[in-house]
């Protein structure tokens, strides 16, 4: 694509990232490099290790061993909120809402966690006005301006993805981890969830757990192959299409079977 | 009263609103617990002021409770021990001739949040299950201090024999006993109020409603989780510190798991998570005992069945039966025109 000319600039890296659960190594010495502004999709068979190396990155998970660079900075053994305070966001791959709240107080939650006064606890919340204009920001962004005051239990599956999406982005994150955000969404939902991710190259790095193909060729910029905790190979959308490991450990039944829509397994229904 | 605007903006209630008392509410209890006194003495029975005294002990330290349980999810089975140290600590330093209460208070208050603190920094690395464990074992280890140490009077207790001094006030006057309870306790319910009604505290019942979300838009969840554990202890501490004063000193009892048991139960009787659930549970807690055991020897068994009958009849506490009768005017209401 367009990153002949100027070098890139590196946003996140690991080095040796390493992962194991028991006997089994679900991040094997990953070495991830993402470039600012681009949408890095992150591609796999079930039970590769996506969501792991993420949660590595988000700061829920410790790697065993291997570190984690953000803008230069060594974040290996910051805290998930240190995270989202240095500009990480994350939304998961089973939708975690507050269920009993609204579209707004969902939103304003995020905002608040950004704009501090959480230990704040005499002070008066009178002026309430920046939570409200960050909310309402981050639901136009993700177009649920006209769901604000339902409670999140009684929204589609959809508009909830839709909102998972929104409350990181009321983070206001530089860097976006976005973990299988159509999963269990219909086509119509699908196609306005590719377009919000779009809408979000340029302003933020993007971090896209995917398991459409259609949808991933159409929306990254690269693409990091993950196949048993290793990173096989990474490149723009049409090296990964030639690359002969990837063909061969992934892509290979597909190219045969010549233009089906999706490839791989499991790519319905996850957290529906 | 009501300051939160953003959750305001719309009529619906949520959980985020639900913790929060109307204006209206809190001026009605107070004018009640204050003419309280002025209606007994009518009556002629003294003896319920020290029934009410006791009823506002327990509803402070069920409210302390309520604000790590009911607002921050926290299932403690170890709050007698904040309890315990409080009163303790006012027996204690009454036996070393310190009698004052602007110092025995808050040193009260102190060494229960300090207590709490240093428990909260363990169990709350804890979840579920284990957290009330964790908190019953470590309530249980104060227990067993107070009784085997010769200092705090092992099985007996301490003996309170002159009440806490204040300046032109002896609390040696049941009346004047139930108003200095009453003025520490508002005082408490009032701060109380501004925690729930603060950032802290919406993120504290966000906390409850989901955890994981909380710590993943950047919220330090663990330390907002001590905060409030460590609150919750120092006010139960000083629910303690009271209760000396008014049984005239403290016996082990106040520290076994069954107080903290009784903590519980009161909040879930008078609504886990509503601000007035604390003072709802124990004055209904309190009231039946002492009606009953006047009446049967059998009073624990009826206690129980009474006890049984409201909570299935509110399951979530008689405070949320306001919020279930609302539901329903608003949804005959709507219903109404359509038919
Ligand atoms: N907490 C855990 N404890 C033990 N094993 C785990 C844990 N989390 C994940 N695993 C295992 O690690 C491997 C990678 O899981 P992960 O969820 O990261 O895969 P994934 O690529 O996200 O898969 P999917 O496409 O199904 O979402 C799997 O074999 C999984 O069973
Ligand atoms: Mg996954």
């Amino acid at each position: 694509m367009s990153h002949a000319d100027t070098p890139p600039h590196v946003v996140l890296e690991t080095h040796g990232l390493t992962k194991r659960f028991g006997g089994l190594v679900a991040t094997d010495d990953c070495a991830l490099e993402v470039h600012s502004g681009e949408i890095h999709a992150l591609i796999g068979p079930n039970g590769a290790g996506k969501t792991t190396l993420l949660a590595q990155l988000s700061g829920e998970l410790l790697p065993d061993r291997g570190r984690i660079l953000f803008e230069g900075r060594d974040i290996t053994r910051l805290p998930v909120h240190g995270r989202v305070a240095a500009g990480i966001a994350r939304s998961f791959q089973i939708t975690s809402l507050f269920n009993r709240l609204t579209v707004r107080e969902n939103l304003a939650l995020s905002v608040q966690a950004r704009t501090g006064h959480s230990f704040d606890f005499l002070g008066t919340v009178e002026d309430e006005s920046d939570l409200e204009t960050g909310a309402l920001e981050a639901a136009e962004r993700v177009g649920l301006l006209d769901v604000l005051d339902q409670t999140v239990g009684t929204l589609s599956h959809g508009r909830q993805r839709q909102l998972e999406l929104g409350v990181a982005l009321a983070c206001h994150p530089r860097l976006l981890l976005l973990d299988e955000p159509m999963a269990g969404t219909d086509p119509e939902e699908s196609e306005r969830m590719g377009t919000l991710i779009l809408s979000l190259r340029g302003r933020h790095t993007v971090i896209l757990v995917e398991h459409d193909m259609d949808a991933v060729f159409r929306l990254a910029d690269r693409i990091s192959v993950l196949v048993a905790g290793r990173l096989i190979a990474t490149g723009t959308v049409d090296d990964i299409r030639r690359h002969p490991e990837v063909i061969a450990a992934y892509l290979g039944d597909d190219e045969e079977s010549e233009g089906r829509a999706h490839p791989l397994p499991g790519h319905t229904g996850i957290g529906a | 009263m009501n300051g939160l605007s953003f959750a305001a903006a719309h009529p619906g209630h949520t959980p985020l609103t639900d913790g929060l008392p109307g204006p209206w509410t809190a001026i009605a209890v107070a004018i009640a617990l204050t003419l309280y006194p002025l209606v007994i003495n009518a009556l002629g029975e003294p003896f319920y002021l020290n029934l009410g005294a006791r009823v506002l002990v327990f509803a402070l330290a069920a409210s302390a409770l309520n604000l790590a349980l009911g607002y921050g999810g926290m299932i403690s089975l170890g709050h007698a021990a904040f309890f315990g140290v409080g009163g303790y600590a006012v027996a204690v330093m009454g036996q070393q001739g310190w009698l004052a209460a602007w110092m025995s208070f808050p040193v009260a208050i102190v060494l229960a949040a300090g207590t709490a603190c240093l428990i909260g920094l363990v169990s709350l690395r804890t979840r579920g299950v284990y957290f009330i464990m964790i908190t019953l074992a470590f309530a249980q280890v104060f227990f067993y201090l107070a009784i085997s140490l010769p200092q705090f009077g092992g099985d007996d207790g301490l003996p309170l024999r002159v009440r806490s001094l204040l300046p032109g006030l002896s609390l040696a006057d049941p009346m004047a006993m139930y108003y200095f309870v009453l003025f520490v306790a508002g005082l408490a319910f009032v701060l109380l109020y501004r925690l729930v009604a603060s950032r802290f505290g919406r993120a504290l019942v966000a906390i409850r409603e989901n955890e994981r979300r909380m710590a993943a838009i950047g919220y330090p969840v663990y330390r907002l989780k001590l905060m409030a554990f460590t609150l919750s202890g120092g006010l139960c501490g000083l629910a303690g510190a009271l209760l000396a004063n008014v049984n005239n000193g403290v016996t082990p009892h106040m520290l076994t798991w069954h107080q903290s048991g009784l903590l519980i139960v009161m909040v879930i009787l008078g609504g886990s998570g509503y601000f007035w659930g604390g003072l709802g549970g124990a004055a209904i807690f309190l009231l039946l005992e002492e009606v009953l055991s006047e009446r049967t020897e059998h009073w624990n068994l009826f206690l129980g069945l009474l006890l049984l009958f409201i909570v299935l009849a509110a399951p979530n506490g008689v405070m949320s039966l306001r919020g279930r009768l609302r539901r329903r005017a608003q949804a005959a209401k709507e219903g109404a025109p359509a038919a």
